[in-house]
């Protein structure tokens, strides 16, 4: 058995840290929270170079044709160093949606200027509140052209193109929903950024007016499409949520053992010992299903979706405990703007939401543990 | 990344798989494998004898101890191939309860502190289950706090008489033997002041009482010691040593890896897929699905965490820390699980009589029996130190008994 990343895995995980130590340090994420810039140009300009945003992609559509095992050690790292690129909505969305579903043309297109980065993608897929399901999308797709408002769509500002879920159909079924790839800056979009939790990742509000809209997959599968797209992303961003929960440990360890309060290193205290170690629990318990994700992810096993719920659920449990105890591992000065704890604790619940949030996975998870059981 | 095994893990899977097809109790399996936590009993023998009778087969045939030496009893084994058998054991290994500290604990203790000709003597029968041994450590003094322990050991000529009392001892009424833990210099500070000893439990002195748990049963012993000899050359290790002596004990208790850890939410899922609330069945009732599907994140990280050990040990590494967080997440989520299952039962969650409540009183009996889990082996809360010291290297307590001689330190908390 070797349920573990491999050694060259590892290597890269350890240049992809290096890289990230050096190009995305603290000072260049708060560039980005601070407004300076909508995300870190240079950043994601160097990580096309690295090879990491076409890791997973095939050579021949100017990838690096590694695989998702590469991608998912990438991810941690990215994760570990909040980094303030389209990373994710990029990738592990447009990217993957591309890959599974995109023709011949489309994945020509787009796939190459993805790892080249000269093209930021997104999914579009929520209208408001709520979480994913056919039933919430009203925007339309008719002769080619959609209409209606997205939002939030993640780095929905910055983007160059999109993957639109749009209504084709009224039977109330999976099958009227259909996905559309747009050339953003084709016209018929109204692009408005809206302020959120995270402001290190955009989120915009994205109105179709008659916007020209290309069918990625068959019509009618959209809704097929997307929930594999969802359960990759899953645990890709897991591994994200993985690197944050470590990171946000370790900087409550460091600080534990660096303060000193009642004439004691405040980390020799058992309240703040067993937070700690709480912490280690989960960040442990979301690293091991990650890995399950992982593996499913990379072998494309018929246990992906349950593996995918399992880790999307763990991981954002993790990166929300650390991040929180973190600030208060911290106290007072953990909730200044100016120590970095509040970034990753507006990350972790940022990243909760993104995909649909615990409920959902929660109530996705157990349906898909019945569904294997029945089988 | 694969859960395969390697050419060599396989041929040895196979091999066991085979040996135990043909060889293990049949007749019981289905009564094992729906034992949990609090109902491990067999109806129609007493388990203790299957128990034995098992584990003198798997020795005949080489299957008892495999990590073990062989010249003791065992079969040399790596540890990959321990965790193999124990994977191909299955419910079976239920079986091996009753030997885990003998096995765990006194047989490495042994190996590592007795005499040649003591270990050539006492290991094998304790390997084949002939001989059960039990662990003396714990104190109505001394139970997280096991340094503060004060049964006296004094020496009188070539023997070491013996005056105490031990508490929490697993199977002390069953044990033929045993490993102690004594006081033999209260002048000095505690951790300084220990030896340790092997002894017959049949010694004359030595008398076990059951404890009456709080869930009813008795697995637990006191043990009193009066005026007991033991020779000197059952000691284990050094006179003064015995607080090393006995982390060997304990770092070996840890390091059973890949042992499946009891979490009861297998048992609370397939519960919960028959049960029927008012209104509809439970598995669709959207709070059930919150409660079901948080537990399940948790066994199955258990699970992963578990099998990341494994793949570090089948690649000849050391397993990191990762598996220190097992005891310390079943142990209170098998108390929750059982919470939950008698919530969904309402009222009639309170009987728990066999005959009489749901699924024979399984979750009842996970319910009483699980406050001990959380206890034994290490508290919660020592379990949490050993994480937050050992691997987020957070400096220990301020001891403020460490530099006091230990018949200077105090006794009593109030008055």
């Amino acid at each position: 058995m070797n349920f573990d990343f491999s050694d060259d895995q590892k290597q890269l995980r350890d240049q992809a840290r290096k890289f990230l130590t050096e190009k995305c340090s603290p000072k260049a994420v708060r560039a980005v929270l601070d407004g300076k810039a909508p995300y870190d140009k240079e950043l994601w300009k160097g990580l096309a170079e690295m090879g990491f945003l076409g890791v997973a992609i095939p050579e021949d559509f100017g990838g690096a044709g590694a695989g998702h095992l590469e991608l998912c050690v990438i991810a941690e790292e990215m994760g570990r160093a909040n980094a303030p690129v389209p990373f994710s909505s990029t990738v592990y969305l447009a990217a993957e949606a591309l890959l599974i579903a995109g023709n011949e043309a489309q994945k020509k297109k787009w796939l190459p200027a993805i790892a080249s980065g000269e093209a930021i993608g997104t999914l579009a897929l929520f209208e408001d509140k709520g979480n994913p399901s056919p039933k919430t999308i009203k925007l339309t797709a008719a002769n080619g052209v959609l209409n209606g408002v997205k939002k939030p769509v993640a780095d929905g500002a910055i983007a160059d193109f999109a993957l639109v879920a749009a209504r084709t159909g009224s039977s109330g079924r999976d099958g009227d929903i259909s996905l559309f790839i747009v050339d953003l800056k084709d016209g018929g979009v109204e692009v408005k950024s809206l302020t959120n939790l995270d402001p290190t990742r955009g989120q915009a509000e994205i109105t179709f007016r008659d916007c020209k809209a290309e069918l990625l997959g068959a019509a009618g599968e959209g809704w097929s499409i997307l929930t594999q797209v969802l359960d990759r992303a899953a645990v890709l961003c897991a591994f994200e949520q993985v690197g944050g929960s470590d990171r946000a440990l370790e900087m409550g360890r460091d600080y534990a053992l660096d303060r000193i309060a009642f004439g004691r290193q405040i980390g020799s205290f058992q309240a703040v010992k067993h937070m700690l170690a709480d912490m280690y629990v989960s960040a442990t318990l979301a690293r091991s299903n990650s890995y399950y994700g992982a593996w499913a992810l990379s072998t494309n096993a018929a246990e992906l979706p349950e593996a995918a719920a399992a880790a999307r659920i763990s991981a954002t449990q993790a990166f929300q405990h650390c991040a929180k105890n973190n600030i208060q591992v911290h106290g007072g000065m953990g909730f200044t703007w100016e120590f970095d704890c509040h970034m990753y604790y507006r990350r972790a619940n940022a990243m909760a939401l993104g995909l649909g949030s615990l409920s959902y996975w929660e109530d996705q998870l157990i349906d898909r543990m019945r569904k294997k059981n029945a089988a | 990344m694969n859960f395969d095994d390697t050419p060599q893990e396989a041929e040895f899977r196979a091999t066991a798989r085979a040996w135990i097809a043909a060889s293990a109790p049949k007749q019981y399996e289905e009564e094992l494998r729906k034992s949990s936590l609090g109902r491990t009993q067999l109806k129609n023998a007493n388990i203790l004898e299957v128990a034995k009778a098992w584990q003198k087969k798997k020795a005949d045939a080489g299957w008892a101890c495999l990590h073990w030496p062989k010249e003791y009893g065992g079969r040399g084994s790596s540890p990959i191939e321990r965790v193999i058998w124990q994977q191909e054991e299955g419910p079976f290994g239920q079986l091996s309860r009753m030997f885990i500290i003998g096995h765990g604990m006194c047989g490495p203790t042994m190996m590592a502190f007795a005499r040649e000709e003591h270990k050539r003597a006492y290991l094998p029968p304790l390997a084949s289950g002939e001989k059960v041994w039990c662990q003396l450590f714990s104190e109505p003094a001394g139970g997280s706090d096991v340094a503060g322990l004060r049964t006296r050991a004094e020496k009188d000529g070539d023997d070491w008489v013996i005056n105490g009392q031990k508490i929490w001892t697993s199977g002390a009424h069953y044990s033929d033997y045993g490993i102690l833990l004594t006081r033999t210099d209260p002048t000095v500070p505690k951790h300084k002041g220990l030896t340790m000893f092997f002894l017959d439990m049949k010694s004359p002195g030595v008398e076990v009482r059951p404890i009456k748990q709080a869930s009813g049963a008795s697995d637990f012993n006191e043990v009193y010691f009066t005026n007991v000899r033991i020779p000197d050359h059952q000691r284990l290790g050094e006179v003064g040593d015995g607080w090393n002596v006995s982390l060997t004990t304990l770092m070996n208790e840890r390091s059973a890896i890949g042992a499946a850890v009891s979490t009861g939410f297998p048992e609370l899922f397939e519960y919960c897929s028959s049960l029927m609330l008012d209104d509809g069945p439970a598995i669709e009732d959207r709070a059930v699905r919150s409660k079901l599907a948080n537990w399940a994140v948790k066994a199955s990280g258990l699970k992963y965490t578990s099998m990341r050990a494994i793949s570090a040990l089948s690649k000849g590494e050391r397993p990191g820390p990762e598996n220190s967080i097992g005891k310390l997440v079943a142990g209170s989520m098998i108390q929750d699980v059982a919470t939950y299952a008698l919530d969904l039962q309402g009222a009639a969650g309170v009987i728990s009589g066999p005959e009489d409540s749901e699924l024979a009183g399984r979750f009842q009996a996970m319910l009483l029996r699980a406050p001990g889990t959380r206890v034994e082996g290490g508290t919660d809360e020592i379990m949490r130190n050993i994480i937050a010291e050992r691997v987020l290297g957070l400096p220990g307590d301020i001891r403020v008994d460490k530099d006091v001689p230990f018949n200077k330190i105090p006794t009593k908390g109030r008055g």
